[in-house]
């Protein structure tokens, strides 16, 4: 708007008909500007429904009990029973203990399935080896197994090993991602081979390569599979469900649920408290790098 | 045995390869042994379990042949969650696909607040759908819940919604599409910015006019092959809903909401029928990779990547 006001001042002076097309290309505006209007009010309302069950939670977590069971509508509470709350959500069910659960079970996943994929990705991308077209057709058709359908064998495998229901039983089965070792391949493929060649030249070994030449330029890639990896199994409901019994071990999904199952119905305060606390870590970071998690995210719909 | 004779006539054609061969193996080792232990192997063992008769704890298993597929086939609650998942999947498909090329077809004609609203719209994807489900479920609450209340308001008639047998597989539907639109959003909005500019100033200089007809001229026919891809995504998402149900109606009311992860996670992991569940994997397993397969085959031949 400013720029077309400045540029009809500047040249009215000069010719009168120019003046005429611009004052005729701003009346055409009027239906522009209504669609930018018309579009906003119609985002801004989908926004509202789409969020609305994140505000309700919050605004359930502010409420008493009072509050809550009413048939009257009302947003805000009237008497904060913030703090009483969320005191209860931390002290009646041990959830920071299920977030601490959480948050070593992504960060081991995590750290195993770098280990294990980046090495394999160099190798099917720079190395020439016996086996090598076998094993990437392999990566491939694993892309298409979802965990639910290895979830018996992997329960059987672990019973046999003794390892059910405990920390290894959250950690082990995710220890190979496919995706991983297929999204690295692929950064891989562009790093030049000159680079490799040169570290090569210098007398390091494959492995020393691996770590110091090609894992340190493919920080974009494990930042983005870290992002997704770490959502994944902060979110998983499924296999905690399978393998965990004991509460020591739960993870912050199972936290909530058995949390809910505990109040059943009576609590509902404390219960969005324990929600907004399940949901919060990976919010904030979600709005501090959002760029990265949308990509992250979005990157598992390239398998 | 295999490998060591395929090394040797690998390095006898290859001089010199040698030792970029056995480095090749040695980094992929320990991948392709845990492949083989998570997934290689398992596959076969779930093939294997659904044509046996053995149950977790027993001591020997039988074979019996096609038995539990058989079964399968005469199992009116498998048939049921075959049903309900279809109907799930078809809804959940049109509601978030739709829903995902509305949001970024808007979000991208904004010229300012673009990434505001991607922000807000990628929220309910980021969030434990876990956690969430807890949230939907008071907000659907017959007596206090806030949808009730708000329908009330406007002279509608509250309902226990997921005690209703018409209407829980709905409700299940709707918290599906809320959780899936903003992924789909996302990745329209990259096929969006991939449609060149150009064209639509060519648009411009012909007086096609804006809105609809240029959508269905320009980029609906160019958005073809992420349609396509965004499909088959929300389908398989969609194929594998477990968290909702499970927390939220347990399959009922009368399995209404009974859907297959459900069955066979009761089957494999509740009864511990595990020849019964291992044939019930197989026949999920196989949807899955039909429609995955389904998609690379139509990606092959429509996508252009320049």
């Amino acid at each position: 708007m400013q720029m077309t006001s400045l540029s009809s001042r500047s040249t009215a002076h000069q010719h009168v008909d120019r003046v005429v097309t611009q004052s005729a290309r701003m009346a055409v505006d009027w239906p522009l500007m209504l669609g930018t209007l018309l579009r906003h009010a119609l985002l801004i309302s989908l926004a509202l429904v789409m969020l609305l069950p994140f505000v309700w939670m919050l605004l359930t977590s502010f409420k008493p009990a009072d509050e809550i069971f009413t048939n009257q509508l009302r947003w805000l509470p009237e008497n904060w029973a913030l703090v009483d709350n969320y005191t209860k959500a931390l002290t009646e069910s041990s959830l920071l203990g299920y977030m601490g659960n959480g948050a070593l079970v992504v960060i081991a996943i995590f750290v195993i399935q770098v280990v294990v994929s980046v090495p394999a990705a160099y190798a099917l991308a720079k190395l020439d080896f016996p086996g090598r077209k076998g094993f990437f057709a392999a990566v491939l058709l694993c892309l298409m197994v979802p965990t639910q359908a290895v979830a018996i064998p992997w329960y059987l495998e672990l019973h046999y090993l003794g390892l059910l229901d405990g920390f290894w039983s959250l950690v082990l089965p995710f220890s190979l991602s496919v995706f991983g070792i297929f999204l690295m391949r692929q950064f891989f493929l562009g790093i030049p081979d000159e680079l490799i060649d040169a570290a090569r030249m210098d007398g390091m070994s494959e492995w020393r390569i691996v770590w110091c030449v090609v894992f340190p330029n493919a920080i974009p890639a494990v930042v983005s599979f870290g992002i997704f990896s770490v959502v994944a199994h902060w979110n998983d409901y499924f296999w905690p469900l399978i393998v965990l019994n004991s509460q020591e071990f739960y993870t912050p999904t199972l936290g909530v649920v058995d949390f809910r199952n505990a109040e059943s119905g009576t609590d509902y305060g404390a219960l969005m408290a324990a929600a907004t606390l399940v949901v919060v870590p990976l919010m904030a970071a979600f709005l501090l790098a959002q760029r990265r998690f949308i990509e992250g995210i979005s990157m598992s719909g390239m398998k | 045995m295999a490998l060591p004779d395929a090394l040797q006539r690998y390095l006898s054609r290859h001089r010199g390869h040698r030792a970029e061969a056995l480095w090749g193996l040695a980094l992929s080792g320990p991948a392709m042994l845990l492949m083989l232990v998570l997934l290689i192997g398992p596959l076969l063992a779930i093939t294997l379990l659904s044509f046996s008769d053995w149950q977790l704890g027993m001591p020997a298993m039988g074979w019996v042949g096609v038995d539990n597929y058989r079964q399968l086939a005469a199992d009116d609650v498998f048939w049921q969650a075959v049903r309900n998942t279809a109907v799930y999947v078809l809804v959940v498909m049109v509601g978030a696909v739709g829903l995902g090329l509305l949001l970024a077809l808007l979000i991208e004609g904004c010229t300012r607040g673009k990434a505001i609203y991607r922000t807000l719209f990628f929220l309910p994807v980021m969030a434990s759908l876990v956690a969430m489900t807890i949230v939907w479920e008071f907000l659907l609450h017959p007596e206090f819940g806030l949808i009730n209340q708000l329908l009330m308001m406007v002279g509608g008639e509250p309902r226990s919604w997921l005690r209703d047998e018409d209407w829980a597989l709905a409700a299940l539907c709707v918290i599906g599409i809320w959780h899936q639109a903003g992924f789909n959003m996302v990745l329209f909005m990259a096929g969006l910015t991939a449609v060149p500019r150009t064209l639509y100033e060519a648009a411009d200089i012909d007086g096609i006019p804006r809105g609809f007809t240029r959508f269905r001229l320009i980029t609906w026919p160019l958005l073809g092959p992420v349609t396509l891809f965004v499909v088959v995504m929300t389908a398989i998402n969609a194929f594998q809903v477990f968290d909702t149900v499970q927390i939220l109606t347990q399959g009922g009311p009368s399995h209404t909401t009974e859907v297959l992860l459900l069955t066979l996670y009761r089957e494999g992991f509740e009864f511990f029928r595990t020849g019964y569940a291992a044939a019930m994997t197989v026949v999920f397993l196989g949807a899955v990779m039909l429609i995955t397969l389904l998609k690379t085959r139509f990606l092959e031949k429509r996508v252009h990547y320049s």
